[in-house]
């Protein structure tokens, strides 16, 4: 689903991005942990082709993202800090909007479909800028739920999210994936992401320092791997 | 309906209902507008005559500067939420999100239009009536042009620190021919002459329109995806 060959990023004479080289075959979901500043971010826009890189290449869904990303955009559910959510508008009313830009059908069964399966029904007539960051995210989902996305991003997903919230969004992915599709997450939330990932991906300084299978961690384990990763690494850095 | 369609008119129904809600630009831009008039009347005086024959000019001043106040401001609601990043990820040719924009933006300013002309009418005694036509036939055209360039311009200054200053530095010098073409044809309408008799500026307002609407269409998704 995602084959990322070399790729680094600069901005200005900084690098963001060092050589990372990840592959995330169709239905895995794969966790990226790391602290703040390691590329997590800018590694997500890559892929959802919101960013181009400097150097290397990149494959998503079977096609190349840098030549063609009016392809590519399609296939891409992309959940990020913004939510992309307008807070003038109702739940209802933004559905409609993105469903109409993404050609998809806005019919008002079919949204409201939509805001079922994110809980959101009994707000659907409500504006957004009543909605708490959770309601904006499940929005979101539900916004992706109504396009043909087979590959989900999700930027920091559980942050301000309560434990009810945080078990509804890791339902919501583990539900996602059963349906075939594929997810690509960044959080800070180590057993949040370890309760979805099928492998862990932890970056720092822009370059991939592990990557292992989640079967293989315990969230105790996962701390400590992490801790001697970014420490060791930073001290040396 | 054609997808295209379809996505230029969800989003002018995306503006216009925000727009309506908050009512953010068009509230400010009839304080604006309001507040131009008493300075015009203060700086010219009572001279009826002199008054009349700076109203051409002073009527599109009025519209560019509350154009510099409210078109620069299109697209900041994208950048709210990363919309701007939705927006960047739909599918399809991206000019229809510009053709959006550029419809919504002309209403409003065409709203701020009839309120201006209005008071306009009000403050300095004019009989509007029989001139409306043709005036309306300069201002949907003028209108039209200044939107395009606007509209283009606020999506390339949208994320700079300094779009306040840049808008206007960008806008200004472009509208030039367009202004030109508008006050002059404004003031043969406002006198009563057939437009007939002022045809070159016409045409120079409806070729500049042409012009900045197709420089608009096509150069929009760079301008998204810079």
């Amino acid at each position: 689903m995602i084959a990322a060959h070399g790729l680094s990023k600069w901005f200005a004479r900084t690098p963001v991005l060092a050589d990372v080289t990840l592959e995330v075959g169709a239905g895995q979901c794969v966790v990226l942990l790391g602290p703040n500043g390691a590329g997590k971010t800018t590694l997500l826009r890559i892929v959802a082709t919101l960013a181009r890189p400097s150097r290397g290449s990149l494959t998503v869904c079977g096609l190349d993202a840098l030549k063609e990303p009016q392809a590519v955009r399609p296939m891409v559910g992309v959940v990020a800090h913004g939510s992309y959510v307008y807070e003038e508008l109702t739940a209802l009313e933004n559905l409609r909007f993105w469903t109409v830009m993404a050609d998809a059908d806005a019919s008002r069964a079919r949204l409201l479909g939509a805001l079922q399966r994110v809980e959101l029904e009994m707000v659907a007539t409500e504006r957004v800028r009543t909605f708490s960051a959770g309601m904006k995210r499940r929005l979101a989902l539900a916004r992706v739920l109504l396009g043909r996305a087979k590959l989900l991003l999700l930027d920091e997903p559980f942050t301000g999210l309560d434990q009810r919230g945080r078990k509804w969004l890791s339902e919501f992915v583990l539900a996602f994936k059963a349906a075939g599709g594929t997810a690509l997450v960044a959080t800070h939330s180590f057993a949040s992401g370890l309760a979805i990932a099928d492998r862990v991906v932890i970056l720092h300084d822009g370059r991939i320092v592990a990557d292992r299978s989640a079967d293989e961690l315990s969230s105790d384990t996962l701390r400590r791997l992490y801790d001697g990763l970014t420490e060791a690494e930073g001290s040396t850095g | 309906m054609t997808a295209y369609a379809r996505r230029t008119w969800i989003v002018l129904w995306k503006d216009l209902l925000t727009e309506r809600r908050s009512k953010e630009s068009l509230n400010a831009l009839l304080f604006f507008a309001l507040l131009l008039l008493f300075l015009f009347e203060f700086a010219l005086g009572p001279d009826r005559e002199r008054l009349r024959a700076a109203l051409p000019g002073l009527l599109w001043l009025g519209f560019v500067l509350s154009g510099l106040l409210g078109l620069g401001r299109s697209f900041i609601v994208e950048r709210d939420n990363d919309c701007w990043d939705g927006l960047r990820l739909t599918p399809g040719d991206k000019s229809a999100i510009y053709l959006g924009k550029l419809l919504g933006n002309c209403a409003m300013m065409l709203a701020v239009e009839a309120v201006l002309l209005g008071l306009f009418g009000v403050f300095y005694d004019l009989a509007l009536g029989p001139v409306l036509a043709p005036l309306v036939a300069v201002l949907v055209p003028g209108t039209l042009g200044l939107a395009a360039v606007a509209t283009l311009f606020a999506a390339m200054t949208a994320h700079l620190r300094a779009r306040e200053l840049l808008f206007p530095v960008l806008l200004l010098p472009a509208q030039v021919p367009l202004l030109l073409a508008a006050v002059s044809a404004t003031q043969a309408a406002l006198l009563g002459q057939p437009l007939s008799e002022v045809s070159h500026w016409m045409k120079l307002l409806i070729g500049a329109d042409v012009v900045y609407v197709v420089i608009g269409l096509l150069t929009f998704e760079f301008v998204l995806d810079a």
